[in-house]
């Protein structure tokens, strides 16, 4: 009797022994997890870094590419122009579907375009570049162009900036537009002094974060914006426009150490861009959200 | 009732007198709506309409056949199949393309899906409170790294790595396996599924931690109070409980690795007419092709080359749609079922 007691007391003793293992093991393996993915974050901003930041000579910033060689000022230059164009389009056609949506919509059309803009986000980049190609190079014929490009990345930024508006309007609190009915404001006026301004700041995260993907957008603009070695002008059509991501996909694998140094200066330029937008996007209009919510 | 109308997002109270501000702004965003939502549409119809030469000439074989020969250029004579016409000897194969697409995704959803699944589980129950904002920063500008920086870190570092240190490694402890073959230049199959592998990832374990942390926390907390280990009441209460939305933040991250084009592009080796004999060998993906191929493709003057790309696009878009789609209803089906239960 006192045996068999005995026996299960040692079994539970062994099976909790082996649970703490099992869960020492589980947390461990997850914590590893983690930190191996961020540890491979690391490695590639040290790799850009180290490699880029030696080849950032104020000569990059202040010629064109020549060939393989030269300077990024024209991509530099595109680049911006490109997403620039891109975001003031997608603000434009983004915020309006994002207020339709939370605002105007009745439930069918409204639950097909949040379907549309969910499948729109999971079009590849790449097959948004051939239909710019066939639509905008090939029959409309603008050939490799700015316009081309910007239309290409506004395309790729549109489904977050709705899906962001769309949130955004949706969370504003009901008290807060109630009291501006009750006060005898029209739907417009509630929309655009109450809403809106307290959306806002969430709005423009999104945005930012959309332009962070625009920054670092390659496979939109072969086919629409081409490339150039020369400054990008505001012609809209007709002119093709250079972009720092082809030079980070052309030049590394060419056969010179001097293209390579571009290739990197390039990844460095973009990573740096992009990590400002990204923490801007957080932090700044993050303490501007707490800030508003917090007042109210 | 009056208020709860007006509080309905949808609805809108009828007032007798409408400004011009009112119909601006209603159908100033209901246009806009509408080019959202048209785009969609244009996308597919366009790729149908030019592909359609290139849908009607190569039937079924773009699907079953091996070889890419946009056919010779200089030679006489045409190749003629459903009533349109390709250069002498062509034939658009794409099986290299499409196996290549499924079999690095697959491999990529294969390495990623379980640390994506641990590393959600870390990010909710383990990271610090004071750490958290910063992990999930991390994680989000993981996922914001441009797929052509991936692609420069997987010639700069993986490929070698590949080529110089694990074929070798593998091919000295596996020598007649699929590991087995040697590395060779280290572009191939096993880079590409790595660097996807490595891309998902921050998607997949950005949306799963997002599903677990809707998970009541007295649920799980009631499984620790009646004696279960905090990781006995994650991996028999939270995950299995979770399975149906962490299966569809799965197949999103699926979608988009198979479409990711620049970093594949630049680390696959563009693999044409060959399939891989072991996970080091050339592969090529669709969307990959699509980059590489267009250069020839603009050299053949009947344009069929430049259309069966188109086809190739719509192919990629039918297969991301299909996927997306998938992961879209289960997770409305699970929401549904979680708002009625």
């Amino acid at each position: 009797m006192s045996e068999m007691a005995l026996q299960g007391a040692k079994a539970r003793t062994r099976s909790r022994v082996g649970l703490t293992v099992r869960r020492n093991i589980g947390w461990g393996v997850s914590v590893l997890a983690l930190c191996g993915a961020l540890s491979i974050l690391g490695a590639i901003f040290s790799f850009v870094l180290a490699r880029g930041l030696p080849a950032l000579r104020p000569k990059v910033f202040t010629t064109v590419t020549s060939g393989i060689a030269g300077g990024l000022e024209n991509a530099i230059l595109g680049t911006l122009m490109l997403v620039a164009f891109g975001v003031l389009m997608v603000a434009v056609i983004g915020f309006g579907t994002g207020i339709w949506l939370s605002s105007y919509a009745s439930p069918k059309p409204r639950e097909f375009v949040r379907l549309l803009t969910d499948v729109l986000a999971g079009v590849p980049s790449i097959v948004v570049g051939y239909f710019g190609y066939i639509l905008l190079v090939k029959i409309a014929g603008w050939q490799f162009s700015l316009a081309g490009g910007a239309i290409a990345l506004t395309i790729i930024m549109l489904p977050y900036v709705v899906r962001g508006t769309d949130l955004a309007l949706e969370s504003v609190p009901r008290e807060l537009r109630e009291g501006g009915f009750a006060l005898g404001a029209t739907y417009t006026t509630v929309l655009l002094t109450i809403s809106w301004p307290y959306a806002l700041p969430s709005v423009l995260t999104m945005l930012l974060l959309a332009t962070g993907i625009a920054l670092g957008e390659t496979a939109p603009l072969i086919y629409t914006a081409g490339w150039s070695n020369y400054m990008p002008t505001w012609q809209l059509t007709h002119a093709p426009v250079p972009y720092l991501t082809y030079v980070i996909w052309t030049f590394i694998s060419q056969p010179f150490a001097q293209s390579h140094a571009l290739a990197y200066a390039a990844a460095a330029i973009l990573m740096l861009m992009i990590v400002v937008t990204n923490v801007l996007a957080r932090s700044w209009l993050e303490s501007l959200a707490r800030k508003q919510h917090g007042a109210r | 009732m009056a208020a709860s109308t007006i509080a309905g997002g949808a609805a809108k109270p009828r007032r007798p007198g409408v400004s011009p501000q009112d119909l601006v702004l209603r159908y100033g965003t209901t246009s806009c709506a509408v080019v959202t939502a048209a785009t969609v549409f244009l996308v597919a119809a366009f790729l149908i309409v030019y592909s359609y030469p290139a849908l009607r000439f190569n039937g079924l074989s773009i699907l079953t056949g091996m070889t890419w020969n946009i056919g010779n250029q200089y030679g006489t004579g045409v190749e003629r199949h459903g009533g349109f016409v390709a250069a002498p000897g062509a034939s658009f194969g794409a099986v290299v393309f499409i196996f290549g697409t499924i079999a690095s995704s697959a491999l990529a959803m294969l390495i990623a899906t379980p640390l994506a699944v641990l590393a959600a589980v870390a990010m909710h129950y383990r990271v610090p409170n004071r750490l958290k904002t910063l992990v999930n920063v991390l994680v989000e500008l993981m996922a914001g790294v441009p797929s052509v920086v991936y692609g420069l870190w997987g010639i700069g570092v993986l490929v070698p790595w590949i080529s110089n240190d694990l074929g070798p490694f593998l091919a000295a402890r596996f020598p007649n396996s699929p590991l087995g073959g040697g590395a060779g230049s280290g572009n191939g199959l096993l880079a590409t599924s790595l660097i996807l592998a490595i891309m998902i990832f921050p998607i997949m374990a950005a949306t799963m931690r997002d599903v677990i942390s809707r998970f009541p926390k007295q649920t799980f907390e009631g499984a620790v109070g009646l004696g279960a280990t905090t990781w006995q009441s994650v991996t028999s209460l939270v995950l299995p409980a979770l399975k149906v939305p962490m299966f569809a933040s799965a197949m999103l991250a699926l979608g988009r690795a198979l479409g990711e084009t620049m970093a594949v592009l630049m680390v696959c080796g563009n693999a044409l007419n060959l399939l891989p004999q072991n996970i080091f060998a050339p592969v090529n993906t669709i969307a990959a092709a699509i980059v590489s191929q267009l250069d020839s493709a603009l050299t053949d003057p009947t344009g069929m080359a430049e259309r069966t790309l188109a086809e190739l696009a719509l192919i990629l878009f039918a297969i991301t749609l299909s996927v997306n789609l998938v992961a879209r209803l289960i997770m409305r089906g699970s929401d549904r079922v979680k708002r009625t239960a």
